[in-house]
């Protein structure tokens, strides 16, 4: 399979035949070759470049630009100041979607934080079924959050699902439906996300306790620290960046959480548990205010680079340095 | 406090304190898995009498194979937008990766931080724009129109994959190799590849489940007749006209979940690594 990939990408960057077996091997070659060889990585690179300029910086202008428009069904392009941002923060469908991400957010992550290093603390204690244990805290990484929210939004069906699992097991009194609650719903698409990534944030935190030197650990012990005080004192604040890289990626996550909440609630009841992403394309494309939806993902935008950026700055940094 | 981590026997209540936790969690896990598994084979009426974790009295296929004859178009449609957008995204994050480690030129490392941005980008930030360039590209609809968008926003990624691997490749390869008068592809082919399998591997397995599990590009840039099984997925479970059929539902949303779960259990390891080494080393 590998030997076939280099191929496909011939066709890609139009390069000319049999380029791609030419060694400049004699004296006339070196000469051309060499100039050829000189700009081919650049060559290489170039289409990824261009890419990443017209795709993600090109398009991330353009929607910038219609947001500062009165685009509704169709693009417009007359400056219209900030009119659609004003729109935006006047909106209470938008604020409902904002107030929902900063619930979901930051609920998600730290029941995430929380599961994710007490279960990675629990497997570092040389369980005999890690593997096993592993792949089974794992699994719902592979799924996509359409089938994660079909299968949570079975289960908390009330009259049906979990609720009618505890009155058949005798706890007739129990009631969940949290579903059909506009207060409660939102905190459904924290039980489902938080079920389908703790298992990532649990191997972010077994590599990150992997790799703590057991010398450091031994000394402690040979101080006569007991086990709490070294995992209080030693071992969790020395898993910094990696609680810094989780809270990254969670944040992240709940940012562009789109999938989940239109499989498990579909932003209902009502708009209850509109969250930004879904906010902007009910309005971008369900309702045709282009302008409006544009603002709302320029705003997005600004919230991710807000978490990312430093993020990106000090690994970058770190990577310079190391 | 007992001492658990490090050395030897431990005693019978430290053991349940470290066992019984592990495993309260793996049955939280497994929960939805063994609730759809079951809720699959039941028929409607056992869904009403029964709940959701008892046993079928009389399991049935019925819902797998009505689930089966509503969802293998889209199945096969996703398999059309994954394969090539695999193979391609990873062929060229794969060249990248070899020039920003190993033929590196002024603004290399800029370049580099340019392509990161766009692992991170909301995708509702380009998804106007580019329904607009599809349309007029008349690609709108299209599954050729959702390869070229899941290539160009999964290059980042694989780039950041294969260039985090090469940096740890000794340089020495391909300076004596150059000296030799060896050219960029050929030591591309015959020193840089053949040592890339595992990265491959990672690579793959993670542009399979990212695009194969993805819905925003699927639900905005398909048509009905290149709709992904996502998409399909959704609109078969939130569909307000029929009465809901949780059987079949549910093992839609299996079929849905096969690929990405086989090739999950196949090469776990593999996948991990992808997620970790996608997060940790950004």
């Amino acid at each position: 399979m590998p030997k076939s990939e280099p191929l496909k990408i011939d066709a890609v960057l139009d390069l000319p035949e049999g380029s791609a077996t030419q060694a400049p091997t004699t004296a006339v070659n070196r000469g051309w070759g060499g100039t050829l060889e000189a700009w081919l990585p650049k060559l290489v690179v170039a289409p990824s470049f261009i890419a990443s300029l017209v795709f993600v910086y090109g398009f991330i202008l353009w929607t910038a630009w219609l947001s500062f428009t009165k685009s509704k069904m169709l693009p417009r392009y007359e400056w219209a100041g900030f009119i659609q941002y004003q729109k935006l923060w006047a909106n209470e469908r938008w604020w409902i979607a904002c107030k929902n991400l900063l619930t979901f957010g930051s609920l998600f992550i730290l029941i995430c934080l929380v599961l994710g290093v007490l279960i990675a603390i629990l497997l570092d204690q040389r369980i005999r079924i890690e593997g096993a244990l592993r792949t089974i805290y794992l699994y719902p990484m592979a799924l996509s959050f359409i089938v994660t929210g079909t299968a949570w939004r079975w289960m908390l069906t009330p009259g049906l699902g979990l609720e009618k699992l505890m009155h058949s097991w005798g706890w007739t009194s129990f009631e969940f439906a949290w579903l059909v609650d506009p207060k409660m719903a939102i905190y459904t698409i924290v039980i489902a996300g938080a079920w389908q990534s703790t298992g990532f944030v649990m191997a972010l935190f077994l590599a990150g306790l992997r790799g703590i030197d057991d010398a450091i650990i031994k000394a402690a012990r040979v101080d006569g620290a007991g086990t709490w005080r070294i995992y209080t004192r030693i071992i969790i604040p020395s898993l910094r960046p990696v609680f810094f890289s989780a809270f990254m990626i969670l944040g992240h996550i709940a940012v562009k959480s789109f999938d989940l909440v239109m499989a498990l609630t579909g932003g209902g009841p009502g708009i209850s548990t509109d969250l930004p992403a879904t906010y902007m394309y009910t309005y971008a494309f369900a309702r045709s205010q282009i302008g409006l939806g544009s603002a709302s993902a320029v705003v997005m935008l600004g919230g991710v680079l807000g978490i990312v950026l430093p993020y990106l700055y000090s690994e970058l940094r770190s990577k310079n340095h190391g | 406090m007992a001492e658990t981590t490090l050395d030897g026997k431990r005693s019978p209540l430290a053991r349940a304190l470290v066992y019984g936790p592990l495993i309260l969690f793996a049955a939280y896990f497994l929960l939805p898995l063994v609730v759809m598994l079951l809720t699959s084979i039941k028929s409607m009426a056992e869904i009403n009498s029964g709940n959701l974790l008892s046993l079928p009295t009389a399991p049935t296929l019925e819902p797998w194979r009505k689930a089966w004859s509503e969802m293998s178009g889209y199945f096969l449609n996703s398999f059309i937008i994954v394969v090539p957008a695999v193979a391609i995204s990873t062929a060229i994050g794969a060249f990248n990766g070899f020039v920003l480690t190993k033929w590196r030129f002024r603004g290399s490392e800029l370049l580099f931080g340019m392509l990161l941005v766009g692992c991170f980008i909301p995708f509702q930030v380009i998804l106007l724009p580019m329904a607009r360039l599809l349309g007029q590209l008349g690609l709108a609809g299209t599954s050729g129109g959702l390869i070229f968008v899941h290539v160009v926003y999964g290059l980042a990624f694989t780039t950041l994959f294969f260039r985090n691997f090469y940096v740890a490749l000794p340089d020495e390869l391909v300076k004596a190799a150059r000296i030799d008068g060896a050219g960029f592809f050929t030591i591309f082919w015959r020193i840089i590849l053949p040592l890339s399998g595992p990265i491959i591997v990672v690579c793959v397995i993670w542009q399979f489940t990212q695009i194969w599990n993805d819905f925003l590009f699927g639900v905005v840039y398909s048509s009905s007749e290149s709709r992904p099984i996502t998409v399909a997925l959704n609109n078969v479970v939130n569909t307000t006209t029929t009465a809901k059929e949780y059987n079949v539902n549910m093992a839609a949303a299996l079929l849905a979940a096969a690929p990405t779960l086989v090739v999950y259990v196949l090469a776990g390891k593999h996948f991990v690594a992808g997620l970790t080494a996608g997060a940790v080393k950004g």
